[in-house]
């Protein structure tokens, strides 16, 4: 099997790459690349983003035919993609980070600022919060409800369907913090970066 | 709910954890990689590595160190010292550090932390703050691992780099570092009030009681150790365990 982790310079990968090279550990063979040829032929893609959402969506688009390849492999043919962080935030019609900026439109719904309540709520949302699992899911597979997952944020993805919702967590509002829909999978915590358990959400991934 | 963080910090110089009195007085602690995989195995929540000594002798940090310990340590890894330009901090992220904390270079020119800031994300820039009293309820910004003064009050900078894009303050009291005898409560206070951003105590800890403290009479969101740690007083285990007694919510 080979899994894509796509590489558009959206920031920082290394801990993506590390972790799912740790729970691949050569059974499963890990490309980093932002080549169109080598992500249309791979089995599983992995989407990572860091920065604002504006910042990673024109980055998607300056490389030509990535979004269009994206959204083959994943609505189209409905093969298995993990967005993580800004990579689920993408999934989106819009974001409101920096300036109002068009996202992949593949879940309805906007990604807007946490509501800090007027500073009662420090911004970003950083460190570890539980999880609250909403539904059965294929990423949390043996992983137990209020685990603790790792948060980096300041925007959170609100989806017009929330039957697409496997996971909330609790800061200022329950913010949603993972989305399933078919072989669609988005994080808003970092699941390379959450200890045991996180590694563990990536092996399901890996194993599905 | 979000958990108060507890995060070991390495000093390291010439690829070496070391830990001094005021930054002074260094003492060999062990080798770092070893040392983070030990805290990420045991709870750490996060690990900090400060090369102490980059920014004076004009090194570059530990990259090789990093690269090292990001493929073994799997919770969030900040990595500071001698961090002057966008290079330094693309080539830290690259080699494996989640966030970068930068500290002389934040107070010469601010300028960098906003750059910094929008290319890479506030989310893995952390500013590194060291303060000194000056008089009741004021403190002063220091650099160069505490040797310069700069006449700077320290909330005055605190919100400075906030606004500049700031995610994370890790302040340390250089009046209290490496005396054992508590964070500076009144300093950390100020700070925590007087910004939006996670504040991360640090410099003075000597007991699992300073730890509770720093988060519920400091409202840090985050506290950093180093020597209690290191010289096996306390293992990471028993501070979340202390502080969970106390009704502090850790990740335990």
């Amino acid at each position: 099997m080979n899994v894509t982790i796509v590489d558009y310079q959206s920031g920082n990968i290394s801990s993506v790459i590390n972790s799912f090279t740790e729970v691949a550990k050569g059974k499963v063979k890990i490309e980093v690349t932002s080549e169109i040829n080598k992500i249309k032929s791979c089995d599983k893609i992995v989407l990572p983003g860091q920065g604002s959402f504006k910042s990673c969506v024109d980055s998607l688009n300056k490389i030509s035919g990535l979004v269009e390849t994206l959204k083959d492999f994943a609505i189209t043919n409905k093969k298995p993609l993990l967005g993580i962080c800004v990579g689920l935030q993408m999934f989106a019609d819009i974001g409101y980070e920096e300036a109002e900026t068009k996202g992949l439109g593949w879940i309805s719904g906007k990604v807007s600022k946490i509501d800090n309540q007027n500073g009662k709520f420090k911004l970003p949302h950083i460190g570890w919060n539980e999880i609250e699992i909403q539904k059965e899911s294929k990423m949390f597979k043996d992983i137990k409800n209020k685990s603790h997952m790792y948060f980096v944020h300041s925007y959170e993805f609100i989806p017009e369907d929330k039957s697409i919702i496997s996971a909330t967590t609790n800061y200022s509002s329950k913010i949603v913090c993972a989305v399933e829909r078919d072989n669609l999978f988005g994080t808003q915590f970092h699941p390379e970066k959450s200890d045991k358990i996180g590694l563990k959400i990536i092996d399901n991934f890996l194993n599905l | 709910m979000l958990k108060n963080r507890i995060i070991p910090c390495l000093d390291v110089k010439d690829g070496r954890v070391v830990k001094g009195i005021n930054f002074v007085e260094l003492k060999d602690a062990g080798d770092p990689v070893e040392q983070a995989k030990t805290y990420s195995d045991g709870g750490a929540d996060e690990i900090c590595f400060l090369d102490i000594t980059a920014s004076n002798e004009n090194r570059e940090t530990l990259i090789d160190i990093v690269r090292k310990t990001a493929k073994k340590c799997f919770v969030p890894l900040t990595v500071g010292g001698g961090v002057r330009t966008i290079q330094n901090i693309t080539d830290l992220l690259l080699a494996g550090a989640d966030k970068v904390s930068i500290n002389t270079a934040a107070v010469k020119n601010v300028d960098l932390v906003k750059k910094a800031s929008k290319k890479f994300g506030s989310q893995c820039i952390v500013v590194a703050i060291d303060a000194k009293k000056v008089s009741e309820n004021k403190w002063e910004v220091f650099t160069h691992g505490g040797r310069n003064k700069t006449g700077i009050d320290v909330v005055d900078f605190a919100k400075k780099v906030e606004e500049n894009g700031a995610g994370e303050i890790l302040l340390t009291s250089m009046d209290k570092d490496g005396t054992k005898s508590g964070y500076d409560v009144d300093l950390l206070k100020t700070i925590t009030n007087n910004t939006n951003i996670p504040v991360i105590a640090s410099g003075g800890v000597g007991t699992l009681d300073h730890l509770y403290d720093g988060i519920v009479k400091g409202g840090a969101s985050a506290v950093l150790a180093a020597s209690i740690f290191h010289y096996g007083e306390f293992k990471i285990k028993d501070a979340k365990e202390y502080l969970n007694s106390k009704n502090v919510s850790v990740r335990l």
